[in-house]
């Protein structure tokens, strides 16, 4: 089977029902393993057992970008290439995208409570991903507007598109302005900063985290190609009762 | 007339005879501006110091609301299917009524700016400054507004939703053009730098606005 099969929706559900418990376990594993890690993690020397917040809140923001970048690339293939799943993908990236977005804004005002002594700072980085939680949002509320999801599958990758600008500017708000919020550490010019102990519990937690929202982006598309299968019908029926 | 040119004269005399453009949006941004002083008290000091927020949030707010006359009424009366069947290209069509709508609503903000600043005891230097930047910003908030229409506008659903769009876009400009405003109050060269970013802004709305807006009506209308 090549590659192409996927776009067939029932090849694709077929392939996500084989491989979905194998891929919730293999996520299982994974949290179990990076919190494993966490657990052995050392201290850090100003700021105590509180550093471990970063393990959630790292892996969180990483995936917040991640997400979005994978739903640009979702909407280029609806735009250029008119790939059947790629409005499916994006569909239903939006919520689990806001979802690690939020947990990053969470986490981080959290952390800062202790760390910075408030809960917010209105600085380059914290500012940007709340507007990319606010732009989420708005995405979400575009693809519920309409009911035909061919239609504002074409608008909605239009607006993913325009918001990915947001990205860069989020990457390197901490480098172009004075920011609360740390510079980067693991990915910048130069290699990362942080020690090994800490780097690989945080790279378990980073793939635990991507092994779950893969999981549950292949689930919630399997759901949403059965979605609009029950809307066919239901329309087909419809149709023929009149 | 090159087709282009007619349809900027249209867009504009349409805009003007019909009203509730210009006027109203200056009226909103004479509302907003006065609710703001019974919100925070009348002292003037703070006035003064917020002022050139005040008159920037004041003017992204009325051109939010006049944004989905941008192809309200052409898609109603059938000519937004004549455009978009037309020879210029849709991006040039969508910068030319860009333009003619930021002419008759966002430049009347513009000068009416500095009028309201006097409520807000702004400085002379200030009232400059603000108008300055509004008049570079505010075509940005038209090209970044634009496409929030041209998606309300294919999608056929009013209401919050294009605020709600084109609002998150725009916040780089608001941020921009109040840290130059505020600079220029403040004194001193930071004056350049946030002046710079808000030109590059206007520039770069300028180009990926239309094109979004085009590729949404092309393939968001059905």
């Amino acid at each position: 089977m090549a590659l192409i099969d996927l776009a067939n929706p029932t090849r694709f559900v077929a392939l996500v029902e084989r491989v979905l418990p194998w891929l919730a376990a293999a996520t299982l594993f994974a949290f179990a393993f990076g919190l494993w890690g966490t657990y052995l993690a050392p201290d850090d020397y100003q700021q105590g057992a509180t550093v471990k917040i970063m393990f959630i809140h790292v892996p969180n923001a990483w995936l917040s970008m991640f997400v979005w970048g994978m739903m640009s690339a979702a909407a280029l293939g609806t735009l250029v290439w008119r790939h059947p799943l790629a409005d499916v993908a994006a569909k239903c990236a939006a919520p689990l995208g806001a979802a690690f977005t939020f947990l990053a804004l969470v986490t981080g005002s959290l952390w800062g409570r202790p760390m910075w002594g408030t809960y917010w700072v209105w600085d380059a980085r914290l500012t940007s991903v709340l507007v990319l939680f606010i732009m989420y949002l708005a995405l979400i509320a575009l693809w519920r507007t309409v009911d035909d999801p061919a239609r504002v599958g074409r608008a909605a990758a239009v607006l993913t598109l325009v918001g990915a600008v947001n990205l860069p500017i989020i990457k390197f708000s901490v480098d172009w302005w004075n920011t609360l919020h740390q510079p980067a550490s693991v990915f910048r010019m130069g290699g990362s900063t942080i020690d090994r102990s800490m780097l690989i519990p945080l790279a378990f937690m980073a793939l635990a985290f991507t092994l779950l929202f893969i999981t549950l982006h292949l689930a919630a598309m399997r759901n949403e190609i059965m979605r609009r299968r029950v809307r066919t019908l239901m329309l087909t029926q419809a149709e023929r009762a009149a | 007339m090159t087709a282009l040119s007619a349809l900027f004269a249209r867009d504009a005399r349409i805009s003007i005879r019909i009203g509730g453009g210009a006027i109203m949006g200056v009226l909103f941004f004479l509302t907003v501006v006065t609710l703001v002083p019974f919100a925070v008290g009348p002292d003037l000091a703070l006035l003064r110091r917020i002022g050139p927020a005040i008159l920037w949030i004041g003017a992204l707010l009325s051109s939010l609301l006049a944004l989905d006359r941008l192809f309200a009424n052409d898609h109603e009366d059938g000519s937004l299917d004549l455009i978009l069947m037309a020879r210029p290209p849709l991006e040039l069509v969508i910068v030319t009524k860009a333009l003619a709508h930021w002419i008759t609503t966002g430049l009347p903000l513009v000068v009416a700016s500095p009028i309201l600043g006097l409520f807000l005891n702004l400085e002379p230097n200030a009232l400059a400054a603000t108008g300055l930047t509004l008049l570079i910003g505010t075509p940005a908030l038209t090209f970044i507004g634009v496409v929030g229409a041209a998606l309300a506008t294919a999608l056929r659903r009013g209401g919050l939703l294009l605020p709600v769009l084109v609002l998150p876009l725009t916040v780089p400009v608001l941020i921009f053009g109040v840290a130059a405003t505020n600079a220029a109050v403040v004194g001193g060269g930071r004056f350049d730098t946030p002046l710079t970013i808000l030109c590059a802004l206007t520039l770069m709305s300028g180009v990926i606005g239309p094109f979004a807006a085009a590729a949404t009506l092309r393939y968001g209308m059905e």
